[in-house]
């Protein structure tokens, strides 16, 4: 079942809680803070959470949209949740392997193969 | 400080904004000159690193060299040519040391939240330069040059 929200578009599949964002410029230094703190109730609401982000709406994201992933990383893995990132455009991608944190977060090509290993 | 002389503009031609130290007053210089770089039909991957490298510069204005405090200005410097984009970015703070800062590529340092907005300035853009003071940067991007 889709539940709207400002930022994100929240939906279950395989009892995994699929997110995507609105809106392309979502990542941007103005809306992180709100995302933030949308991911956090949702982590909250669900202990043990299976949670993929869908980035094929981003475009572009800062520093502290890193941060802010970082920050829900450690979160979700402290309350044996799983993490999972997907659909991760190429200049997108290359933030991630310039920062080394292609290292740190668990990234998939597609949704669908996110979804086939969540319990893998 | 003046327009690095191996950035290859000179001050003349160099547009002057000063805006409130905050986020949103932030966007309409961003997105100015990025109409600018847009209209002279930048390489995709030339827009993507300057919107990202500018926004970092903008953000730590912002939030380390204004401190937060939206009563104090960022003043930005810019010029969009064909060939080459060059932005300075100035707040009112006290400045810092930019070789002082860790490495956040660090395996100690990997899974902490922030401490990437440098690395990520001196990534993207062609050249990065800071004042003395530390409160004052130039960023120049040659359109269509590797990282």
């Amino acid at each position: 079942m889709e539940q709207p929200s400002s930022h994100l578009i929240i939906k279950r599949a395989e009892g995994v809680s699929v997110v995507e964002f609105a809106d392309r410029k979502i990542l941007e230094e103005l809306s992180i803070q709100e995302i933030g703190e949308e991911l956090d109730r949702l982590v909250e609401s669900e202990p043990g959470i299976k949670l993929l982000l869908n980035f094929q709406n981003v475009d572009h994201l800062s520093s502290a949209a890193l941060g802010m992933l970082i920050t829900l990383n450690k979160k979700i893995k402290e309350r044996s949740g799983a993490l999972k990132l997907s659909d991760i455009n190429r200049q997108i991608f290359e933030v991630f392997k310039i920062t080394r944190l292609n290292r740190v977060f668990d990234i998939h090509d597609s949704a669908n193969e996110a979804l086939s290993v969540f319990d893998a | 400080m003046k327009v690095p002389a191996d950035f290859g503009v000179s001050d003349g031609v160099l547009t002057e904004l000063v805006v409130p130290s905050d986020l949103r007053s932030a966007k309409q210089p961003e997105e100015q000159i990025l109409r600018e770089v847009q209209d002279r039909n930048y390489d995709e991957q030339s827009v993507f690193a300057i919107k990202l490298a500018l926004e970092e510069a903008l953000t730590n204005a912002i939030r380390h060299g204004n401190r937060n405090d939206d009563r104090g200005r960022l003043t930005i410097l810019y010029a969009v040519r064909s060939d080459r984009t060059v932005i300075c970015v100035r707040d009112e703070g006290q400045g810092f040391e930019p070789a002082s800062l860790p490495d956040p590529t660090a395996d100690e340092n990997l899974e902490v939240p922030n401490g990437r907005g440098i690395m990520l300035m001196y990534a993207y853009m062609t050249k990065i330069r800071f004042n003395d003071q530390g409160n004052e940067v130039w960023m120049l991007k040659i359109a269509g040059a590797p990282q």
